[in-house]
């Protein structure tokens, strides 16, 4: 590979700072006792719990998945920390009140809280290890009867909704990591959007990893009613440490009929050195379930993060007529890997699907696509459209695709397109020969690339997302 | 100003260069004033294209021996990108095709980042679309080429159009059209011709890599040089074409060994 090549993929990652804060922790470690104090430390009723302590029983009889295209040594279960909050934590009322260490934090990181939440229009929820710190606009919501808070806040203030829908698009033995997190999952965030409501705002939560030691395991539950729609964002990063962090987050939608749900997420989370040292293990399940008819789920990821990714955004396409939608960039470099795709399980009459996934390669690093298209017996007129395209930057990274496709029923359509190309020399020295150079011409041909998805995210986070690609990938050319 | 006294574009002396261990060019002299016209043409595989890329600056080449000077600059030390900042171009015989890259986005950062070098104003989005639909027009493409993928699914044709567009935009003052006419139709050929002999003025030079006299008929080089097995074994006047074109290559291959 070039020397201009190589330095535009070697850049440093921004976010690994780590911020002094005191941290009320439980020792490392699992167990029913463990399960049992963070329970109590949340002051949580009873039902939650024995959810709680199912969901660890049935992990107990699991065995951790190895199917996936990645590699990593065990993990060691015992060795994590699995409560870590930033104390201290009395209740907070206003963005006033939050630690200011924290706050420069946020700073750092750019995140629009305060007064440019307000200008972008955001509302923020922000989890800092495990537990949500604020959430913002918060009134402006409650007019008009959008529920957005902590996990912990719903559980406390709306706990029939959360009894209702918790673990009902993912259930607690679901799969290892949505176990692992069914029972030790610490906060996330909650959204209820009644019936007939348009979410006046984008609502976004902002993740970060700050502990060493800590595992991150939160739980997002979006539920919209009939005729409701809303659009959430989720960010992510985490400090730079040269062991790994467990990253097993559970995210359940529910879409009743006509309802709209975009979930957007742009995927920053420490990728490890360049020799593969450390780096964030992202586990995650996340779950769409199109419940009612003429529903839509669309899950839009832009993954530039994690030594590890191994998601799949699915969407169960229960209601008749109801729309899944996976528009994916998975980036990956050095000695990043990335397993991820998506599960679009067709199961009323005329649902329709789309998949749009762009993985881009660079340096040592590994990139997967793995889908799977379902179509049921009863899913009469189904329809699937699939494309997925690979970019290789440099000689020594790879990119694999492993579609599935599962057809029961023969009024279904099902198409799948994919196409690997290469940044190489050739096109470099091309567009070098018209006096661009090297950083320019490949973040132009990565937009190129991206520009399907990115149309998908909502405008403030394209931009964000479309700085983030060019960071990983830009650099002083030689 | 007769053309022996006008400055020199670009010198050529001794160059040799390989990709791996292959020497591919093994020795090349040449000279090129401004205004005039070069014609190179040789067998298959004797290395013009290489030629080509060397002095434009490809990686994949490493050069062994000789130098190059381009309007008194150091050429083979510049980069790439400077080399064409210096108005120094290529038509490349095979250009790459990059999907998702609109072309008129390509041509307009091309564009300025010429311009930039020239020390001249950059042109935004809407002022350049004016600009280059009249450099289509000299070339007779249509505007949709503006929206397509750089190359993407271009025919062979088309994609040489598109090459000496680029060059109706840069301006530069060497252009090194490697095998333009290969691909174009009869009508074509005329058009992209004409664009050639538009853009040329006392201040400019051509070096055409061609097979064919045809082109020749159009563009009338001043010059005629013959590569084989890595050198220019033969230079002549535009006589020394149309006698390729009746006896083929072998009675200079004899008589150079
Ligand atoms: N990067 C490379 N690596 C190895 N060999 C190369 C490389 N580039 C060119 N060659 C070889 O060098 C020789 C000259 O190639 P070149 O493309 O310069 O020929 P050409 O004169 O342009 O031929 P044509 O008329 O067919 O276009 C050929 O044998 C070719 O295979
Ligand atoms: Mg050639």
């Amino acid at each position: 590979m070039s020397t201009a090549l190589k330095s535009l993929i070697d850049q440093p990652y921004r976010h690994g700072f780590v911020t002094d804060i005191e941290s009320d922790s439980v020792a490392k470690g699992l167990s029913e006792d463990v399960i049992r104090l963070i329970s109590r430390k949340k002051n949580e009723p009873d039902w939650l719990l024995e959810f709680r302590l199912k969901a660890y029983r049935h992990w107990l009889e699991m065995t951790e998945p190895t199917w996936p295209n990645v590699k990593y040594p065990k993990i060691d279960f015992q060795d994590i920390i699995y409560f870590s909050a930033p104390k201290p934590k009395k209740k907070l009322a206003s963005m006033d009140e939050v630690d200011p260490e924290l706050r420069r934090t946020f700073d750092k990181l750019g995140v629009p809280l305060h007064e440019q939440a307000a200008l972008a229009g955001v509302a923020v929820d922000v989890i800092f290890d495990s537990v949500s710190v604020t959430t913002t606009y918060k009134k402006k919501l409650a007019d008009v009867g959008v529920i957005f808070c902590s996990f912990s806040e719903a559980v406390r203030e709306h706990p029939d909704l959360v009894r209702k829908y918790l673990g009902s698009v993912v259930p607690h033995g679901d799969n290892y990591y949505a176990a692992l997190n069914s029972a030790v999952f610490t906060d996330g965030s909650f959204c209820y959007i009644p019936k007939g409501v348009k979410c006046p705002m984008e609502l976004s939560t902002y993740f970060r990893i700050n502990t060493q030691e800590s595992g991150q395991f939160e739980r997002t539950l979006i539920v919209a009613e009939e005729g409701a729609s809303v659009s959430y964002l989720e960010g992510c990063t985490a400090p730079q440490f040269d062991t790994n962090q467990l990253h097993a987050a559970v995210v359940e939608l529910v879409a009743l009929d006509n309802a709209n749900i975009k979930y957007s997420t742009v995927q920053n989370w420490y990728a490890g050195d360049e020799n593969g040292r450390g780096g964030i293990y992202n586990f995650v399940t996340k779950r769409g379930l199109c419940k009612g008819v003429n529903s839509k789920i669309s899950w839009t990821q832009v993954e530039t993060g994690s030594a590890i990714t191994w998601k799949y955004p699915s969407c169960v396409l229960l209601g008749d007529n109801s729309v899944g939608e996976f528009y994916s960039v998975a980036l990956t470099n050095h000695m990043q890997q990335a397993d991820t795709g998506t599960k679009m399980v067709h199961i009323g009459r005329n649902t329709r699907s789309t998949i749009i996934s762009k993985g881009i390669s660079a340096g040592g690093s590994n990139n997967s696509y793995r889908g799977l298209v379902k179509i049921g017996a009863k899913a009469d007129g189904a329809r699937n459209f699939s494309q997925c395209d690979s970019m290789l930057i440099g000689d020594r990274c790879a990119a694999n695709t492993f579609p599935y496709i599962q057809v029961q029923n023969d009024s279904a359509k099902v198409e799948h397109e994919a196409t690997t190309s290469k940044i190489g020399e050739d096109q470099l020295f091309y567009f070098a020969s018209r006096g661009i150079d090297a950083e320019e011409a490949v973040s132009m041909i990565i937009n190129g690339f991206v520009k399907d998805v990115f149309t998908q995210l909502p405008m403030e986070f394209a931009v964000e997302a479309g700085r983030l690609l060019g960071l990983k990938l830009e650099g002083s050319v030689g | 100003m007769t053309k022996e006294e006008a400055p020199v574009l670009l010198e050529v002396r001794g160059l040799a260069a390989k990709a791996g261990s292959a020497q591919i060019l093994k020795g090349i002299d040449f000279t090129v004033r401004a205004g005039e016209v070069h014609a190179i043409m040789g067998p298959n595989g004797s290395g013009k294209s290489t030629l080509s890329k060397v002095l434009a600056g490809h990686p994949a080449y490493e050069v062994t021996a000789g130098t190059a000077r381009f309007d008194g600059q150091d050429l083979l030390a510049m980069a790439a990108e400077d080399r064409a900042r210096a108005g120094f171009f290529l038509s490349f015989q095979y250009p790459v095709e990059v999907p998702g890259v609109a072309n008129a986005q390509f041509l307009r950062l091309a564009y300025n980042s010429i311009q930039g070098a020239r020390g001249r104003d950059e042109l935004d989005p809407l002022e350049f679309d004016d600009y280059v639909r009249e450099k289509m027009k000299l070339l007779e493409m249509a505007p949709a080429f503006l929206d397509r993928s750089l190359n993407t699914g271009f025919s062979g044709g088309e994609k040489k159009r598109n090459e000496i567009l680029q060059m109706a935009l840069l301006e530069p003052r060497l252009a090194f059209l490697d095998e333009t006419d290969s691909g174009l139709d009869i009508d074509a050929l005329r058009v992209v011709a004409n664009g050639v002999n538009t853009l040329r003025n006392d201040d400019n030079a051509v070096v055409l890599v061609t097979h064919y006299q045809r082109l020749l008929n159009y563009i009338v080089p001043d010059y005629v040089h013959v590569m084989d097995g890595g050198r220019l074994v033969k230079t002549g006047g535009k006589e020394l074409a149309i006698e390729l074109e009746a006896r083929g290559y072998d009675w200079i291959q004899k008589s150079a060994a």
